[in-house]
């Protein structure tokens, strides 16, 4: 079966944001304030074939593991569904 | 015969022959070393180079970790061969596990480039052999993500065991610590934000980059 998976890889909770603090700065300038808690991250959309949700979301699982998340500083969400 | 460094090539690096240079300044012979390659031949020594490794997509040295040569580095470093990164060499080293920690963007979002003065922190590393704690280096930076980042155990292990290499007298970056490099635990593998390769000709404006190189080449001499 194939699936569409999101990943959604987001700086851990404590690491400092620089992206974030950057555009947090920037909104009152445009006129947009109140807005605190800015934080970046990015977003990985693919397919993947595998024999059911369970099977995909275990691979995804080490892909971010392994290689599309750095453990060290980053977070990662998946979401898997049936393409 | 005298002591061989290998340079570690990935496409994207860009400094490769800035360190062949030193190197060569200091005495040693060096050798590059391309990516795809699975062993590091008869090196005495290693150095992963700066640049854009495979474009530094995902993240600075993701991709860079996963080829052959990086396998063979590890082993030599396990083996306690001498290793040194240097600006995208540092993160390629911190993404392969061997140094802790990782490089955030810069605070601030500038990409920075400029002299800046080291302060160095221990003289037992590989690449600090020769120079005693507390000396002021001038050395350039050239980078956007250089602004070291680690757990509070981590910082707390690398203050308590001297395994801060190098500080920035000015932090340029926002990194811990004023951290600018760093070593492992048996200071054979170190990673350094700066740029010691463009300080070793008086041309360049500094020749505080030659220590380190000597250094790295007396390691490499004792432990073959």
């Amino acid at each position: 079966m194939v699936f569409s998976v999101t990943v959604h890889v987001e700086l851990r909770p404590g690491i400092s944001d620089p992206q974030g603090a950057t555009i947090e700065r920037s909104l009152p300038a445009l006129g947009f304030n109140g807005v605190t808690n800015v934080r970046v991250g990015k977003m990985l959309t693919f397919t993947v074939d595998a024999v059911d949700a369970a099977a995909a979301e275990t691979e995804v699982r080490d892909m971010c593991d392994r290689f599309l998340a750095n453990p060290v500083i980053e977070d990662s969400t998946i979401s898997v569904e049936a393409a | 015969m005298g002591t061989t460094v290998g340079v570690v090539v990935f496409p994207g690096t860009n400094c490769e022959f800035d360190v062949v240079e030193a190197i060569g300044e200091v005495g040693g012979e060096a050798t590059l070393l391309w990516h795809g390659d699975t062993t590091v031949g008869s090196v005495d020594a290693v150095v992963v180079p700066g640049g854009f490794a495979h474009g530094d997509y995902l993240r600075p040295g993701a991709i860079a970790r996963f080829s052959p040569m990086m396998e063979a580095v590890t082993q030599f470093a396990n083996d306690g061969g001498p290793v040194v990164g240097i600006c995208n060499g540092f993160q390629v080293l911190t993404e392969a596990g061997l140094l802790p920690g990782a490089l955030q963007k810069n605070a601030g979002l500038k990409f920075k480039s400029g002299q800046c003065t080291l302060v160095s922190g221990n003289s037992w590393s590989s690449f600090t052999t020769g120079v005693e704690v507390g000396t002021q280096l001038a050395i350039p930076i050239n980078h956007f993500e250089g602004n070291y980042t680690c757990d509070a155990d981590t910082l707390a292990e690398l203050q308590d065991n001297d395994r801060i290499v190098f500080r920035y007298a000015d932090n340029p970056n926002g990194s811990m610590a004023d951290i600018a490099g760093i070593c492992n635990a048996a200071g054979n593998v170190v990673g350094m934000m700066p740029h010691p390769e463009r300080a070793c000709n008086p041309l360049l404006g500094s020749t505080d980059g030659q220590p380190l190189f000597r250094s790295l080449l007396a390691t490499a001499g004792a432990t073959v």
